[in-house]
């Protein structure tokens, strides 16, 4: 096993957070792990198709940036996508159908587990290529800015958040878009979540500087380090990036140190990975930890958690049902969407 | 009238669509400050500014994503390939976002963009700078794939092109530019799925497309001479391919020679003789000549490159061939 990267350290006043925006954060990533449990299930009983990839572990991240954006930004997601599309605010229960090929999923039964998309939600995909998202995450930071410089629309201060993993960063298309992000000063932040692997490729063994956070330095934008397994740090650091954006001062790279619990896809036996490696990520789950965080700083109690994992329960057996429930897209509209006539 | 260059024509496009629509833009290496490899966005940077008339990076793969992001978030790019042979770097970007995206969304977004600039055999450019994308492109689905010919077209069309809510691969040729002709005063646009009927005939129909147009105007000349009587049809439109027009040509002459700058393997030429065949394969008289490129890397020397595309002569003979063994 490599030497453990040391994580940062967050210190960050408890009183920045109300009960309520609390409730907030940890009802989005119950959200999140009890959504992907569920999918682990329906794939594992020959419900559900197709390269499937779960976030379990990597809820923080999720939820701590996305949850400091407005609902009028956008999120530009990869090929692990769900709970990305979950914290936009898209529904569980038009992912879930989406998963199970249904005309009332997100993308109407045609993209599936890689492909979500919500132009309602301003989630720009779903995109099953590493890296290909990078690019139109940085078009849409890019419309932002034509739209409040060059059409003088001064609303025009939407954030644009794009996720993406370690092995991705190794991607031309990461260092093309970090170096044009900076020189047109888009208001976008990338964040990588960096948990340690790509499939089955060690981050270390791909890369000649992990920490990839200094990568930004080059393009002369602000690179941050976070403890990808703590929401309350990842939602300060995503607080100040996108403040910084919109204020049109430009991008920032984030990065979050995190593990996904899974393996890469339910179709990937994750031999690779060490127990020792597994159960040290594991016990710093970032559910428990904003749990005993919670109650801890007298932010809600645990009947009040329970309360909310009892109703995301629900969320989530009513997507189900309405997923299982929804009819399949019509043969007739085979051809549908492929122009924007259509 | 106003007597107009090619470039010109593209120019003048681009310039009417900007004033028109503020959602315009342009973006591609060296399309600012210097006015575009060819010209064609010569002074635009001066009067819309650097955010409309966008120096890009040499990127191609990103900036082209980066087009993509900003189609579906409402705007309306034009990019402009330095030379379209270094799209290459971006057929992800084009296939997978541009092409694919809207399908893979059920809907959710459209991706009203332009992608234009320099294709062909040029003068002695060598392999790279001579490639013909068009074919490679054919088999994206969502695209559009437009290539001009004339002055008059090439106005017409690239403003029909970004008023499409769709990605249009929209082809120039490097050896066009220079092509001089009057062009009406006031506005007009040419459809983007119209088929151009060069020149009526009953003899044979020839189908063609962007410089290969004017070889087969040239050996046109030739043939009138001895009498035959051909219809030219420039294609415009290489997908989806204008069949109402390629298919009434095909009930009148029943005979059809197709002229290709593309190789012929993999090419233009070659979905357009399997769509006949599907198509109109009880109106022919005699199968389906094809006209392509050789299939090899298109050579520096001069005599080489001649030999790898094809000549007047050919197509002359060719026409003549077919004509001949009519019962
Ligand atoms: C262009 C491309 N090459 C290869 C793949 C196959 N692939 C899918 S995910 C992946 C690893 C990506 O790792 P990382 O960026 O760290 O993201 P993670 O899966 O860990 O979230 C690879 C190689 C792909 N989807 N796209
Ligand atoms: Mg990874």
């Amino acid at each position: 096993m490599v030497q453990e990267r040391t994580l940062p350290q967050f210190q960050a006043p408890p009183a920045q957070i109300s009960p309520e925006q609390g409730l907030v954060l940890y009802e989005d990533m119950i959200l999140g792990r009890f959504f992907e449990d569920k999918c682990a299930e329906m794939y594992y009983r020959g419900k559900m198709f197709g390269f499937v990839h779960l976030y379990n572990g990597q809820e923080a991240v999720s939820s701590g940036v996305i949850k400091s954006l407005r609902s009028d930004d956008y999120v530009c997601s990869t090929y692990r996508d769900h709970v990305h599309a979950l914290s936009a605010g898209v529904p569980a229960k038009n992912v879930m159908a989406e998963l199970f090929g249904k005309e009332t999923g997100c993308s109407k039964g045609r993209g599936g587990s890689m492909h979500l998309f919500s132009s309602e939600h301003n989630l720009l995909g779903g995109f099953a290529f590493i890296g290909e998202g990078i690019p139109v995450a940085l078009g849409a930071a890019f419309q932002s800015r034509y739209r409040r410089d060059a059409l003088g629309d001064t609303s025009a201060d939407q954030v644009t958040a794009c996720f993406f993993g370690d092995g991705t960063s190794n991607n031309g298309q990461f260092f093309e878009c970090l170096n044009m992000a900076a020189l047109w000063k888009l208001p976008i932040l990338f964040v990588v979540e960096n948990n340690k692997w790509a499939i089955g490729m060690a981050h270390e063994r791909a890369t000649s500087q992990p920490e990839i956070y200094k990568k930004a330095s080059v393009f002369g934008m602000p690179g941050i380090e976070v403890d990808g397994m703590d929401v309350m740090a990842v939602r300060a650091v995503a607080q100040e990036a996108i403040a910084r954006a919109r204020a049109g001062e430009g991008p920032t790279l984030i990065e979050c140190l995190t593990y996904r619990f899974r393996g890469h896809s339910l179709a990937d036996p994750d031999e690779l990975r060490s127990k020792a490696e597994k159960e040290a990520w594991l016990a710093r789950d970032p559910i428990k930890r904003f749990e005993a965080y919670l109650v801890e700083h007298n932010l809600a109690e645990e009947g009040t958690l329970k309360e909310v994992r009892d109703r995301i329960q629900t969320t989530i057996d009513d997507a189900l049902t309405f997923a299982e429930d929804s009819p399949e897209p019509s043969p007739d509209d085979l051809y549908k969407y492929i122009f924007a006539e259509d | 009238m106003a007597e107009t260059l090619l470039f010109n024509a593209l120019r003048e496009a681009i310039d009417e669509e900007m004033g028109r629509d503020d959602t315009v833009f342009v973006l591609g290496e060296d399309v600012g400050v210097y006015g575009g490899s060819y010209k064609v966005t010569k002074d635009l940077y001066n009067k819309y500014g650097e955010l409309r008339v966008l120096d890009t990076p040499i990127a191609e793969n990103s900036f082209t994503g980066m087009a993509v992001g900003a189609a579906m978030t409402g705007l309306r790019p034009i990019i402009e390939g330095m030379n379209m042979g270094f799209l290459l770097l971006a057929f992800n970007q084009i296939a997978n976002n541009a092409g694919m995206l809207r399908y893979t969304s059920g809907g959710n977004y459209k991706i009203p963009m332009v992608i234009r600039g320099p294709g062909g055999v040029g003068r002695q450019l060598g392999a790279e700078h001579s490639q013909r994308l068009e074919a490679y492109f054919q088999a994206v689905p969502g695209l559009k794939i437009v290539a001009c010919s004339t002055p008059y077209n090439a106005k017409g069309l690239l403003k029909a092109a970004i008023r499409d809510d769709n990605p249009v691969l929209f082809f120039e040729h490097v050896l066009l530019y220079n092509l001089k002709e009057d062009l009406p005063n006031h506005e007009y646009v040419v459809p983007l799925d119209k088929a151009e009927i060069v020149r009526s005939g009953k003899d044979v129909t020839i189908l063609t497309y962007s410089r290969m147009r004017h070889h087969v105007t040239q050996a046109v000349k030739g043939l009138e001479k001895k009498g035959i009587d051909p219809e030219v049809i420039d294609l415009i439109s290489l997908k989806p391919l204008d069949f109402d027009t390629i298919g009434q040509s095909i009930k009148k002459t029943h005979r059809v020679i197709i002229v290709e700058e593309c190789m012929k393997t993999g090419g233009i030429g070659a979905e357009i003789i399997a769509s006949i065949n599907d198509r109109y394969f009880d109106e022919l008289d005699a199968p389906v000549v094809r006209l392509s490129s050789q299939d090899i890397p298109t050579p520096y020397n001069g005599k080489l490159e001649t030999l790898t595309i094809v000549q007047p002569k050919q197509i002359e003979a060719a026409v003549e061939n077919m004509v001949a063994l009519k019962v």
